[in-house]
């Protein structure tokens, strides 16, 4: 029976417009953009040109400083533009698709016979090596340095997260050859959701299965770290999407890269929320024109509304994103007296409104106001309370405002990625931009390291 | 309610940087968020959801706990001028005088502490942050009736510059602001602080609440303690509050209502409240002596422990912020008050001191805990 590890802290926040468990398709527009930003801590080198042929598996642009970590073209076709913006850093490397999807072929492998070192060449190869990420710092890992271990966390608890165990449907023996994968390169561990049942998952083999029971952010891969085995300073651990494990399962049983996973189109202004199959990159507009309100102003994220980015209606779907929300903006509500009104249709943490007494079952409605004028830190224990984490979150954000580097290692900086403080900033009454401060604070400290 | 909204857009330009008045930017960018919740958007990057609460809703709940101990407190003085008068003018007319007697210094501690809060905030470029609507309200509860209105402005002054603005403003300080103006009474101005004389309402009002009650003696039951007589309250008034005291810290009863509505909203820590009467009560248990009408556990309902533990210790920028450290911190406030009303003979109330060592401590104890998760990582990475 696998360990189960029982969380007390975090918030689940019940949104209004879950994703119902069907499948629809949707008609792609033709256009693909591959964004180097999604890839966080990588400096693009594009190896294409505008005009150039690419199938599905062909490198679109490599990491300057590891060549070997590709990033590929998720469609056959032209490639149709290379974006740049400010000092050309490039934006997006977009390709438009041919009639017919063509894949590279490398190859049907039987990983059972393979060593570590070959699963890592495959993978760079196919490019599925560039979704990994790391811990320290939260960003794509240097393949040359081996990692101690590799997590996989096999759901999320985030508002209007995709239910991995529906996306996995179909997909169950993909699934467990990516993980004889990833087992092979290093001692893999799988985290599941008390929630969860599918064989595939709590009887997942070549893996250590760990139960989490708990609320959000019981679903984060750097939460389940820090109570399975922690970082410590000078170790590497790969973290891994369970979306890309399928990934990989396909590349060594098909032999091609087919970066379709199932995504959960979600949001209180989504008309009919539900799941869709998309390619990594693909273009929102035909997921999203004629699917959401028109009667306000709405904003489009790229993943879910605590952790996601956000892009507009002709944006594509980000490397990392299982999931496309739609909330509503809210700039055009202005809310009389809202220190003392009662507010009933707001949600809150804070027992100072009513959301704790009624909870809407449906969910709430939540615009991206931020609700309130940015202050210090005044209320002590907000983030401690929803920060299932072996760590002072306060004095860590502190000590990463002030630049004091000594004291973010000695705090715990190496086991954080921003995601994990995704909760706190939702709860936090000085609405400090946390994710932001922690994703600054371990840039400036990846380059004092290097 | 529209009509707010446009007079207030009306007027956005004259206040913006350019604008004719834009001097006065601050006020009425504080203003503006107290009609409106503020309808700026979240970031491309990060939580685009937020919940509902915000620093100003914290800090007015903290007011709306503080009520029962106001009106009590205005009744009070009223009560305590009869007393003194030996006259009976009805619950209705001591109210109003209390209120009459109250409102001046309410307005007058906000007038100047608000008054600084904003230049400053405009100096800085600043919000006005909401901190000192709570400091503004506690000043006038934790000063003796008699209190001088020029003084109090004056301490006001001190503790808003120099205890909380020179840090940095809210969410820096620390000191708690209210308890800085009070400890600056108390030192520059003892006369008017402690003693028999400061008690009971002279000097104004008089010509509506009736004859003179100037230089009217009552002593508190701290002093009569402090001076090793027999306290002449009885236990049940202790807890009622129809006491001589400061004007919000008599009634335990309207005190406890407020920590109810603290604990029930989450605004104050319950740790820190109940770690103090703990400590408070332990220490009043052991040494607490022989005193004619004196029970141990009245050194918990009178004087200013009650209105410290609930209202002042909790201040969350200025007390642990580690949630195991808000035990200790409130155990050594509770047990402080105590051992300082008990052994020091300048002093019959000790909870001031007590909150004042305890923000002093508040970062050595969270550096502990903080310390310890430390060295855990340090042991693990060997």
């Amino acid at each position: 029976m696998a360990n189960v590890i029982k969380l007390r802290k975090g918030l689940d926040i019940n949104l209004k417009g879950k994703a119902a468990e069907e499948k629809a398709n949707v008609k792609a527009t033709g256009l693909y953009g591959l964004v180097p930003d999604d890839f966080v801590g990588v400096k693009p080198k594009v190896v294409v040109k505008e005009g150039d042929c690419v199938k599905a598996g062909d490198a679109l642009f490599v990491d300057k400083k590891h060549p070997e970590v590709k990033f590929v073209s998720p469609v056959a076709g032209t490639v149709s533009a290379v974006e740049r913006g400010e000092r050309r850093k490039v934006l997006s490397v977009q390709v438009t698709a041919g009639g017919q999807q063509e894949y590279v072929d490398f190859g049907k492998k039987n990983v059972a016979a393979m060593k570590g070192g070959e699963v890592l060449t495959a993978l760079l190869e196919g490019g599925l090596f560039a979704f990994f990420r790391q811990r320290p710092y939260d960003v794509t890992p240097a393949p040359e340095v081996a990692p101690k271990s590799i997590f996989v966390s096999a759901f999320s608890s985030m508002p209007l997260a995709q239910n991995f165990e529906f996306a996995l449907k179909g997909n169950e023996a993909d699934f467990q050859t990516g993980l004889d994968a990833l087992a092979k390169i290093a001692p893999t561990f799988l985290g599941v959701s008390a929630k969860q049942t599918a064989p595939a998952l709590t009887g997942a083999k070549n893996v250590t299965v760990t139960v989490f029971d708990g609320p959000n952010p019981a679903g984060n891969v750097g939460v389940q770290i820090n109570h399975v085995a922690p970082v410590n300073k000078g170790e590497v651990v790969w973290t891994v999407n369970p979306e890309v494990v399928i990934f990989i399962g396909r590349l060594f049983n098909t032999g091609k890269v087919d970066l379709t996973r199932t995504v959960a189109f979600a949001g209180s202004e989504v008309n009919a929320p539900k799941y869709v199959n998309m390619l990594v990159g693909q273009q929102l507009t035909t997921l999203v024109e004629g699917n959401v309100s028109t009667d306000k102003h709405i904003r489009i994220i790229n993943g879910n509304p605590l952790t996601g980015t956000k892009t507009c209606k002709d944006g594509f779907l980000a490397a990392q994103a299982t999931e496309v929300t739609v909330i509503p903006e809210g700039d055009e509500t202005h809310e009389l007296f809202g220190w003392i009104a009662p507010r009933l249709n707001q949600f809150s943490a804070s027992r100072s409104y009513f959301s704790w007494l009624m909870p809407k079952k449906e969910g709430y409605v939540l615009d991206a106001r931020v609700k309130g004028g940015h202050r210090h830190m005044i209320f002590s224990g907000e983030y401690d309370s929803v920060f299932p984490m072996d760590i002072y979150p306060e004095q860590l954000l502190k000590a990463i405002i002030t630049g004091n580097i000594d004291s973010m290692e000695a705090l715990g900086v190496y086991e954080v990625a921003p995601e994990d403080f995704a909760v706190a900033e939702f709860v936090d009454s000085s609405k400090v931009e946390l994710q932001r401060i922690v994703r600054e604070g371990l840039n400036m400290l990846r380059k004092e390291n290097e | 309610m529209a009509f707010i909204k446009n007079i207030l857009d009306q007027m956005k330009p004259t206040f913006s940087e350019g604008g004719k008045l834009s001097a006065f930017g601050s006020l009425f960018d504080a203003a503006e968020t107290f009609f409106y919740v503020p309808n700026e958007t979240s970031k491309a990057y990060g939580a685009h959801i937020h919940d509902a609460i915000d620093s100003k809703r914290g800090i007015f709940f903290v007011i709306i706990a503080m009520i029962p101990a106001i009106l009590f407190g205005m009744y009070n003085i009223g009560l305590q001028h009869d007393l003194a008068l030996g006259q009976d003018t009805g619950l209705v007319m001591q109210f109003l005088y209390g209120l009459g007697v109250l409102l001046p210094k309410i307005i007058v501690s906000y007038a100047v502490g608000l008054g600084i809060e904003v230049a400053i905030a405009q100096f800085k470029k600043e919000e006005v942050h909401e901190g000192f609507f709570v400091t503004g309200m506690l000043i006038p509860m934790i000063v003796p009736v008699n209190c001088p209105l020029w003084i109090m402005a004056i301490a006001t002054a001190f503790a808003v510059i120099f205890a909380k603005e020179i840090f940095g403003g809210t969410g820096m300080n620390i000191f708690n602001p209210a308890l800085v103006t009070r400890a600056f009474l108390f030192f520059a101005y003892p006369s008017m602080m402690s003693g028999d004389k400061v008690w009971v309402n002279g000097s104004y009002m008089d010509s509506i609440g009736g004859p003179s009650a100037d230089a009217v003696t009552a002593a508190t039951p701290l002093g009569q303690l402090g001076a090793g007589e027999a306290v002449t309250y009885s236990p049940m008034d202790t807890i009622i509050g129809t006491i001589p005291g400061s004007i919000g810290e008599t009634s335990f009863i309207a005190i406890l209502i407020g920590a109810v509505i603290l604990i029930w909203a989450g605004i104050a820590s319950w740790k820190i409240i109940v770690s103090t009467f703990v400590g408070g009560a332990l220490l009043a248990a052991v040494c607490t002596p022989e005193v004619a009408g004196f029970e141990w556990w009245m050194h918990l309902t009178v004087g200013g422990f009650a209105f410290g533990a609930v209202f002042m210790a909790t201040d969350p920028v200025t007390a642990c912020r580690t949630e195991n450290g808000k035990y200790i911190y409130g155990f050594i406030i509770g047990a402080l008050a105590i051992i300082i009303r008990q052994f020091n003979p300048g002093y019959p109330e000790g909870m001031m001191m007590a909150i004042l060592m305890g923000n002093l401590l508040a970062p050595l104890i969270d550096y502990c805990f903080v310390q310890s998760n430390i060295n855990k990582r340090m042991n693990r990475a060997k």
